[in-house]
């Protein structure tokens, strides 16, 4: 039961572009991402899109679909109504490359400034033991494909460029929470650099993060406020913070 | 405009988990090394794998070891895998997968807090450790991040944190550059800016996955374009056993825009069942000889396995992968089949709800959302999906060394050898881990007695004409229309079930495709055009296809991933012979070559019964070598 869709597509480069309206056939279960390929095969062989699974596996395909931002493969023509226009438009806390493709490479400058697991000195391959329970909280965070799309959608940063610099943005505070509660983890201090290091203190907790996650990770509940609870815990108790001070302890 | 010109030791292309893992050896060996991805770092298509690792670690069951592993893997290749390989794998998986651990992945754990295993097609044991079921991510991930671990050393140690390990991500490489008869480098193109880019490296790892995307049909993403066996081959690398193609047994179905997504065996190895449209579990029928004492022949047997794996036979359902598309494709032709042309996979009536959200997290989603089914109270509607080659370049088992080219090396779904006729799910992950160290292990080694080898000017301008080609053209062929009659072609004439006439017409229509390939034209510019980059991945496609149907066209068998309906038996003659494509500079040539015997200790581990239902008499009379 093909229909046709009219479909309002973004168009231009770094320095220009614009909406240029086109209409598609859509076929009966095909999602945005499917007739953006047909509009790319049959009317604008040079229409730039990224994506690889078509599956919601991997994160490529991230895009504003209405305003929102959405991954492509996982969002059916069907959920808008036959008269509606799809309006797909780049992702906008990033700068445009060509058309739907924006330059990313801000989220992995941040990947790098994150320091890495550590592993017990004296722990030998093969020799971990941990209890299902306790990897689940990481293994939560770690489900992450990195679409992207919480970085974008947050306020922070989505119309702030000054702000990028200090600010590392949901997809890494979830990446700092996983080594903070990875059982194994021998590095200290981890939510104190959060706070400090990557600008955990300027998220006002809207959750528009967690709204946009197509893995729904709950990103502000499990990961972001108990990482500044506890920041709040050790910075504000004196009896705590006194403690850090004799027992030369770390604290966070 | 000047060239950007890189130097490195170690060139990996490829960012999935053999490109990853070679480029951490060979960094942490002290080597410089660039890593070339065509998409974005971390969405390579190991992303996508969903059941596990296998490695014979024996968390679940204490009867498992490398030799058991072994004999599953010759098993479910059909006695046709490179004995070396396999051999090498069963032995070194647990290892890889524990290191892992050291790199901060979290797998599912076991009661006793050791890593879990779980059922999968063809493994006797609970082989596969996993992470739910999105084992590919956490694998990919975990090799991202020791990257970045070792990048932020280089940062300490440098002040710069790509000095020593640099990734070049959505860059495509169209040619792999040699200089005297050894590896110099290669030459490509950034995909985002169009403009071109030369690497000097006197080692060159391909690790660029598979060929999915010359079938229409397929759980591989635009990525799988066969990139890897095409320069291989151009670079004057052999192919071996490119017939044998993997058909996943169960892609989606339903609807059309997903079809071929891939429903991972894991469904399976928790306790799903096929039935067919008469409610039927039809995989009782479809069981073959050879796995007659292996597999349950009644539901009761096969149900109490699940509780009992010491006193039951396996479920017909964990046959491995050939088999059950080779059954789920004859019940659809017959007419048993769903109304969108699969068969039925149902795990709700055995699995609570709640446990298979937990062990099948994606597979829920994916059909939820997709097909608006949900697998806790439905059945899946599933068919064969291309999904994997076992084909690919011909190596030297220890060090993934390129047959015949000094300097290139292969691992990973690129290289063949490993799974003979046919891969058992699971033993992809441990492959690429294995051998995607090995691959830099064996650069580390080359290097030690070969220095670098300057790109001549010559190769850079040959190389760089090449690019601009499709851009100085008016009026040609579209390459979106060429790939599409590609895939009619291969799915028609080279799918599940071949025939000599059907595959001789696959050879005239891929000669005639590519001919017209040749004045493919491009619209636009330069900068993240994707019909430019199309025109590229089709010549790839089209070499592969190529080596694909002259290989099937050879092999008068039925075997593992390659069946032919004029040649429906196993042959033992054909046991003995790795089919070879070679590239000539115009046309992909084939020839035989026998299969080396397994040593003695090897040969040894076989019951001479199973050996007998594959080998001649004089093989088995003969024994292993001494």
């Amino acid at each position: 039961m093909a229909r046709n869709v009219k479909l309002r597509i973004w168009r231009g480069d770094s320095k220009d572009g614009g909406l240029k309206d086109v209409t598609v056939e859509a076929n009966e279960g095909e999602v945005v991402l499917d007739v953006i390929h047909r509009v790319q095969a049959t009317q604008m062989g040079d229409l730039a899109v990224r994506w690889n699974c078509k599956a919601g596996k991997c994160g490529s395909c991230s895009m504003e679909i209405n305003g929102k931002p959405r991954l492509a493969c996982m969002t059916q023509v069907a959920s808008f109504g036959d008269d509606e226009t799809i309006t797909v438009t780049p992702l906008r806390a990033f700068p445009v490359i060509k058309d739907l493709v924006t330059d990313v490479s801000f989220n992995y400058k941040k990947a790098m400034e994150v320091p890495a697991y550590e592993h017990p000195k004296n722990l030998a391959p093969g020799e971990a033991r941990m209890e299902q329970i306790d990897v689940e909280r990481s293994q939560e965070f770690r489900k992450c494909i990195e679409c992207f799309l919480c970085q974008d959608v947050c306020h922070v940063v989505r119309d702030h460029e000054e702000n990028k610099k200090s600010f590392a943005g949901p997809r890494f505070f979830i990446r700092i929470a996983e080594l903070d509660m990875h059982p194994l983890d021998m590095l200290k201090n981890r939510k104190k650099t959060a706070q400090e290091e990557h600008g955990l203190g300027m998220c006002n907790i809207t959750k528009c993060c967690t709204e946009v996650c197509p893995e729904h990770i709950k990103i502000t509940d499990n990961a972001i406020i108990p990482m500044k609870e506890r920041v709040a815990d050790i910075k504000y108790d004196p009896v705590r913070w006194l403690g850090t001070k004799i027992r030369k302890r770390e604290g966070l | 405009m000047t060239l950007e010109r890189h130097k490195y030791d170690v060139l990996v292309i490829g960012a999935g988990g053999a490109g990853l893992r070679a480029a951490v050896e060979a960094r942490e060996a002290g080597l410089r090394v660039a890593i070339i991805c065509k998409s974005l770092f971390g969405k390579a298509h190991t992303v996508m794998a969903e059941g596990g690792a296998a490695a014979s670690m024996g968390n679940v069951n204490d009867k498992d070891s490398w030799k058991v592993h072994f004999r599953d893997t010759m098993r479910g290749g059909k006695f046709l895998s490179h004995y070396r390989m396999a051999e090498l794998h069963a032995k070194e998986a647990p290892d890889r997968i524990w290191e892992l651990e050291t790199w901060g992945a979290l797998f599912d754990r076991t009661k006793e807090g050791k890593i879990s295993q779980r059922n999968f097609g063809g493994h006797e044991y609970p082989r596969l450790a996993h992470v739910g079921d999105r084992t590919g991510l956490e694998l990919i991930r975990t090799m991202q991040q020791k990257i970045v671990a070792l990048q932020q050393k280089d940062g300490r140690e440098t002040g710069d944190m790509e000095s020593g390990i640099k990734v070049f991500a959505e860059l495509t490489i169209t040619d792999i550059l040699k200089e005297n008869g050894k590896i110099a480098g290669a030459y490509g193109y950034w995909r985002e800016s169009g403009e071109e880019v030369l690497f000097e490296a006197p080692a060159v790892v391909i690790a660029t996955g598979g060929v999915g995307k010359t079938f229409k049909i397929t759980s591989n993403s635009w990525e799988g374009t066969g990139d890897g066996h095409a320069l291989a081959l151009k670079a004057g690398a052999n192919l071996v056993d490119m017939e044998f193609l993997q058909f996943h047994p169960t892609g989606m179905v339903w609807p059309p825009s997903v079809r071929g997504i891939l429903v991972t065996e894991s469904v399976r190895g928790e306790g799903g069942v096929l039935t067919n449209n008469l409610g039927e579990r039809f995989m009782f029928k479809y069981i073959p000889d050879v796995f007659k004492d292996k597999y349950a022949d009644n539901e009761a047997e096969a149900d109490r396995w699940y509780e009992d794996q010491d006193n039951n036979r396996r479920p017909p359902e964990l046959l491995p992968r050939d088999e059950v598309a080779r059954a789920i494709n004859t019940e659809v032709k017959s007419g048993r089949g769903t109304e969108h042309g699969g068969v039925f996979l149902d795990v709700s009536k055995r699995i609570p709800a709640e446990v298979i959200k937990k062990r099948l997290p994606s597979m829920w989603h994916q059909f939820y959302e997709l097909a608006g089914v949900d697998i806790t109270k439905e059945a899946m509607e599933v068919g064969p999906t291309c999904h994997y080659i076992m084909g690919g370049v011909e190596v030297e088992p220890d060090n993934a060394a390129a047959v015949g080219v000094p300097g290139l090396f292969a691992a990973g779904e690129v290289a063949g050898g490993m799974h003979g006729s046919n891969r058992l799910g699971g033993n992809s992950l441990s492959d690429l881990l294995v051998f995607g160290r090995r691959a830099g292990m064996g650069a580390i080694d080359y290097l030690k007695k070969n220095g670098a080898n300057p790109v001549s000017d010559a190769s850079i301008a040959k190389a760089k004409a090449k690019i601009q080609a499709p851009f100085d053209r008016q009026g040609g062929e579209n390459s979106y229309s060429l790939h599409a009659e590609l895939q009619e072609i291969t799915h028609n004439l080279v799918g599940i079930i071949r025939t000599g006439s059907e595959l001789k017409e696959a050879i005239e229509k891929i000669a005639e495709i590519r001919k017209r390939s040749a004045n493919v034209a491009v619209s636009g510019g330069r900068v993240f055009n994707p019909g430019f980059h199309l025109a590229f991945d089709l010549d790839n496609m089209l070499l592969v296809a190529e080596s694909t149907a002259k290989s099937a066209i050879t092999r008068e068998e039925s075997r593992g991933g390659h069946t032919r309906d004029d040649f429906p038996e196993m042959d033992t003659k054909w046991r003995q012979i790795n089919l070879i494509s070679s590239f000539d500079g115009e046309k992909v040539n084939i020839r035989e070559q026998a299969l080396p015997t397994y040593p003695q200790e090897l040969f040894d581990l076989f019951d001479i019964h199973e050996l007998e239902k594959y080998m001649t008499p004089e093989e088995t009379s003969k024994g292993g070598t001494k």
